[in-house]
């Protein structure tokens, strides 16, 4: 078993053109930093991406947008940057709004082996036009299907040499959802340990779902609204 | 008139010991500073983390630990963390005993509009059409009228809908009313506001029972 890359530009070189892409995170907590890095280096564009938020203006997806790598978003809330406000606008970026739990349940689906799922978020809004609505004890629902992406990448506190994760505090978020419904995950920890380092009962998400894990290098972890209260 | 932190604390008394609450951004946040004391209440950050603490002292904040409007938090004694999936699962399961939100508009039979204004920037719903589909009771938190004096208390929501007959009650900063089948009723007055202002500031069907009482504090 080799699942082990030394670094996010190995890890994600095979990514072309065109992909459907999958990014942890929720704002700018837990984001895979050093996959985008990457992404932007590599210069792959046309690129659809899956993600709850689109980063801001010079951190997290954001930096795709300024490169202009990215054809369409799929996310519950954006729009934290004037970049991607204006490509947006002028019709650069195609943009799919759909609730929040609709998007972590459509994951999970695609990681369970679910086509599809029902969920009555969206019923009787714009969310569900052309959607299929079936009705079960009185209520109605939609159906969603289960997302299809090529790549997933996520970021874990700590992982193993089989591809084991743990993640940290609400960076868990998205990303154990995506790292099972990716059809290739890419996994980037904070701290790459040796398998049989990581206590089983402890582990969020099983190796069996993680293709290729590295150890990511200077992370950032910006704050998006840093609320404190003075110590007296 | 109530303030912002008035709406908050009328709010605060709809709390119960034990109820797992989940609050939205804005007014509703405002809430957990009036929690009664003695009282546990879980809030639910729907991020991924039940029993959100407050604000960290300066200095110890964690990038890796915020809610769901982004800003820096911390845990409590029994706070648990999950992903997004089973955040959403416990809401669309009923677990959570009260939602509380905003809103740009309610209608008299209950449906909201709280995420979009056609022909201005669209960020998106987030969690909202969630919350709304599936919780048992939603509390709206919002301003009676417009700037202008438009009301929001509508027959019929205007903007893009997030939820179809949901809203269970709504705290405005001129009164209380409960939300049933023959549209809104009065149960309080702000201080200082009559009937009268509250039925010219209402455009939707209001019920005003023969005693309203005015909000305590």
């Amino acid at each position: 078993m080799q699942k082990v890359y030394a670094n996010a530009d190995e890890a994600i070189a095979d990514i072309r053109d065109g992909a459907t892409l999958m990014l942890g995170g929720f704002g700018l907590c837990g984001i895979p930093e050093n996959g985008i890095a990457a992404l932007v280096r590599s210069g792959v564009k046309n690129l659809t991406c899956i993600s709850n938020n689109a980063g801001v203006d010079d951190f997290g997806i954001g930096l795709m947008l300024q490169t202009k790598q990215v054809k369409k978003m799929i996310s519950s809330y954006v729009g934290e940057n004037a970049e991607f406000e204006r490509q947006l606008l002028s019709g650069e970026l195609e943009v799919e709004l759909i609730p929040q739990g609709t998007l972590a349940t459509r994951c999970m689906a695609a990681g369970y082996g679910m086509p599809a799922v029902f969920t009555p978020a969206g019923v009787g809004t714009e969310v569900a036009e052309g959607k299929e609505i079936r009705t079960f004890n009185g209520k109605d629902y939609l159906m969603e299907m289960a997302f299809d992406a090529d790549f997933a990448l996520v970021k874990a506190w700590k992982g193993d040499t089989h591809g084991n994760l743990v993640f940290k505090a609400t960076a868990r978020n998205f990303n154990p959802l995506m790292a099972m419904a990716g059809k290739v995950t890419i996994a980037e920890v904070e701290e790459l340990v040796p398998a049989g380092s990581l206590d089983p009962d402890q582990i969020h998400t099983p190796g069996i779902y993680v293709h290729r894990i590295f150890e990511g290098t200077n992370y950032e972890k910006r704050i998006e609204q840093r609320t404190v209260k003075p110590r007296n | 008139m109530l303030t912002k932190e008035q709406i908050a604390q009328r709010i605060a008394k709809e709390l119960k010991d034990g109820m797992y609450v989940n609050l939205g951004i804005g007014i509703p946040t405002l809430v957990a500073n009036y929690i009664p004391e003695g009282m546990t209440i879980t809030l639910q950050s729907e991020n991924g983390l039940l029993g959100m603490g407050p604000f960290p002292f300066e200095g110890d904040e964690d990038p890796d630990l915020i809610n769901a409007g982004k800003q820096t938090i911390t845990t409590i004694p029994g706070s648990v963390f999950f992903d997004s999936a089973m955040s959403f699962g416990m809401i669309r399961a009923g677990k959570v005993d009260l939602t509380v939100l905003g809103a740009m508009e309610v209608a008299d039979n209950g449906d909201i509009a709280n995420w979009k204004i056609p022909g201005k920037m669209v960020k998106g719903m987030g969690g909202a059409m969630d919350l709304v589909a599936s919780a048992k009771n939603i509390i709206v938190a919002m301003q009676h009228t417009s700037r202008d004096g438009t009301s929001k208390l509508l027959k019929a929501c205007t903007l893009p809908i997030t939820g179809l007959q949901c809203v269970t009650k709504v705290v405005s900063n001129l009164g209380v009313f409960d939300i049933q089948a023959e549209g809104f009723v009065l149960r309080e007055r702000a201080p200082g506001i009559s009937v009268n202002e509250i039925v010219a500031a209402t455009d939707g069907r209001l019920v005003v029972p023969n005693e309203v009482p005015e909000m305590q504090f």
